[in-house]
């Protein structure tokens, strides 16, 4: 029955706000029902803990040890960035960017964004994974155009093509999975079903799945921002208001790498073939390296840390393609600490573009003289993100590199390359944003910084040491997908 | 169950909706485009409920019917509406190289056709043959997105695609279950009306609805 308060949360906060989004205490409705919907994802994850997977409410949502993480996570992000788009909205308002019936949009389809994800994560029948996906871009497609400038609105009309155009396709491959199930299924409402499909993956005819599989990789990555699907990524990331790019950063595209890899797994199942994995590595290691050279040539810091972005999916994307027990291992707490870190610095970049009135790199300077808290997020969330020990980053990248080593010494040379053009690059770009002089004047609100530093500190703490519970967590999930 | 007159009839009724969607690659008036869609959306509604007829599938009735309420009625009311608000009714569009679209057309259509031969083999429907021609449409809909420099001529062909896509369910599948059926149309709907409000959005940042002033947001 949990899951039907963590869906029936967000979607009763969507209809609330849709009609009191403009009232001055809009921001705390919002960030209580994401609080609320946080408490009930935790008692879900305390039953899923005590009690192993489980298949509820008539076989309609299947939630085990893989999309229980994911769901808390995505609760817990949701919660936080509602935290820190109080102030953030405000400033924005009180900037005359945003009118009322805006921010009724704006809050509404933020819990129509979060009741989307976490439909897409529980849910046990692929059809309605692939609903949810499609729901979860048409929830997104206005925020990005929220301010209506003509940059904005070309991000969200590019977002919204190609990723309609997109989806469209891993609607064929699910159309074409349907057809293979069928025949061993039956027709009907089961073969749809991920629980009844996984028993029956090895029966599943090969050439109709591996076909299968070409049009789901190619319509949930161009999601996950595989490279050469991510165009709409930095446009979206850079135009729409900051909490909508830390969620599409660090929600959705987990998300729909989630989408992937369920597919990969009935493939591998029914191929017993290495198809699905050599597919993931090639787009994985693809992304990597080319998102990392993007990161030389960008000017805009909510698009440098898009491309970030592109390329640390890609780096998840590899390491799923490898498989096996610790590649998993690692992908998986890729995915986690990606997740934190990269919404902490969307947090941080959102206060300081406010507090100095511009997105350009340039005009970004000293920091840290005048908001220690805002200075040091942003250089504490960028070491973290470039893999810094002693942050969770390094942790997942370092048993990434090494399995690749053993098991795919090609990629190798890709990946520390890689590596090393990301440092130079954002490292070079964030550290005169940090220090050197500033003359902008103090923000009318305090920033809200408190969810960085939890994310942050998290980040840490996984990087230094992972929790027993946490690690069979991740070890169960590992079981699952290898 | 099923005599060879039905699925004579479903193919001839899927190389309709294919010529439509040859049609529409190189039709330049919005409005007629509008139309064809809707014809495209009848089409499919009849090839489904003559599938529905034939193999005694009852909910693809409740299928051909939604496709007409959807696809026939409401979204080219809801685009006809559109193009007179936003004053385009008359719009012409100046498509460069038709013959080589065409062409190009021809190429995906086979390409289509092989790719969907190994599948169509297994399949046990009636018209186990269409689903190449579903996938062609697919693909037709696809380059017709890329050809088009306008925005309302790139929703069509965004929205044909989902034709293709609807097609390939029931003539590989008898249909996919309800429950996911009736959320694609909530998506395809929802979807719409979106697109209409970003229509305004995109006249009102940009002064027209051709899509060639996007061009800020490109890697330098």
């Amino acid at each position: 029955m949990e899951i039907l308060w963590i869906l029936g949360i967000p979607l009763f906060g969507a209809l609330l706000l849709a009609f009191l989004g403009h009232r001055r205490w809009a921001p705390e409705i919002n960030a209580a029902l994401s609080l609320a919907t946080l408490a009930a994802t935790a008692w879900l994850t305390v039953r899923i803990i005590a009690h192993g997977q489980m298949v509820m409410v008539d076989e309609m949502f299947f939630v085990d040890s893989f999309n229980i993480f994911l769901i808390a996570l995505t609760a817990f992000v949701g919660f936080t960035t509602a935290l820190f788009s109080r102030p953030y909205m405000r400033i924005e308002t009180q900037h005359g960017k945003l009118t009322p019936g805006r921010l009724r949009l704006y809050y509404s389809m933020y819990q129509l964004f979060i009741f989307t994800m976490l439909l897409a994560l529980s849910t046990n029948n692929l059809g309605i994974l692939w609903v949810a996906m499609e729901a979860a871009t048409l929830a997104t497609v206005l925020q990005v155009s929220l301010y209506r400038t003509p940059s904005s609105v070309e991000a969200a009309w590019k977002y919204f093509i190609l990723c309609g155009v997109g989806i469209a396709q891993a609607l064929f491959g699910t159309i074409l999975v349907y057809f293979a199930a069928e025949k061993v299924l039956g027709a009907g409402g089961t073969a749809l079903l991920w629980t009844h499909l996984n028993q029956v993956k090895a029966h599943l005819e090969p050439t109709v799945l591996s076909l299968a599989f070409v049009f789901l990789l190619v319509g949930y990555g161009t999601k996950v921002g595989l490279v050469p699907l991510h165009s709409w990524l930095p446009d979206a990331h850079a135009e729409g208001p900051t909490p909508i790019s830390a969620v599409l950063s660090g929600l959705l595209l987990n998300v729909a790498l989630y989408a992937v890899v369920r597919s990969k797994i009935l493939v591998d199942g029914a191929l017993g073939t290495h198809f699905a994995g050599n597919l993931l590595m090639g787009f994985g290691i693809l992304s990597v390296t080319v998102a990392s050279f993007f990161l030389l040539r960008q000017k805009d810091i909510k698009r440098l840390f898009a491309y970030s972005s592109i390329e640390h999916m890609g780096l998840a994307t590899f390491a799923f393609g490898m498989g096996g027990s610790l590649a998993t291992f690692a992908a998986l707490l890729h995915m986690t600490v990606h997740s934190l870190t990269k919404s902490a610095i969307f947090f941080t970049v959102g206060h300081a573009v406010q507090k100095t009135g511009s997105q350009w790199i340039d005009g970004i300077s000293g920091l840290i003289k005048q908001s220690p808290a805002i200075g040091w997020g942003l250089i504490l969330g960028s070491l973290a993100i470039l893999g810094m020990p002693p942050f969770g980053v390094f942790a997942s990248e370092f048993l990434i590199l090494t399995s690749a080593m053993h098991r795919q010494p090609w990629a190798t040379p890709f990946l520390v390359v890689s590596f090393g053009v990301a440092f130079a690059a954002i490292f070079g770009k964030v550290q005169p944003m940090v220090f050197g002089e500033s003359n902008h004047p103090p923000l009318p609100h305090p920033p809200s910084l408190l969810p960085v530093f939890v994310h942050l500190a998290l980040v840490l703490m996984l990087g230094l040491y992972i929790p027993p519970y946490l690690a069979a967590w991740y070890h169960q999930a590992t079981q699952l997908i290898r | 169950m099923a005599s060879p007159f039905f699925g004579d009839l479903i193919n001839l009724l899927a190389a309709l909706l294919l010529l439509i969607a040859f049609a529409m690659l190189a039709q330049r008036r919005v409005l007629s485009l509008i139309n064809l869609f809707a014809w495209q959306g009848l089409v499919l509604a009849a090839s489904t409920a003559v599938m529905a007829y034939s193999s005694h599938q009852h909910h693809l009735y409740y299928s051909a019917l939604l496709t007409v309420l959807l696809k026939v009625l409401f979204l080219p009311w809801l685009l006809h509406r559109l193009i007179r608000k936003l004053n385009v009714k008359w719009d012409v569009e100046t498509l460069i190289n038709i013959p080589t679209t065409m062409l190009t057309g021809l190429g995906l259509v086979v390409f289509a056709f092989n790719l969907a031969t190994p599948i169509s083999q297994l399949a046990t429907t009636v018209a186990k043959s269409t689903l190449g021609i579903a996938l062609a449409s697919v693909l037709l809909s696809f380059l017709m997105m890329i050809t088009r420099r306008k925005a309302v001529p790139q929703v069509i062909g965004f929205l044909a695609m989902e034709n293709g896509l609807f097609l390939a369910a029931t003539s590989a599948t008898y249909g996919m279950p309800m429950v996911v059926e009736l959320g694609i149309a909530l998506d395809v709907l929802v979807g719409a009306v979106i697109l209409g409000i970003f229509f305004f959005q995109i006249r009102e940042a940009f002064d027209s609805l051709d899509l060639k002033h996007m061009e800020q947001l490109r890697e330098k």
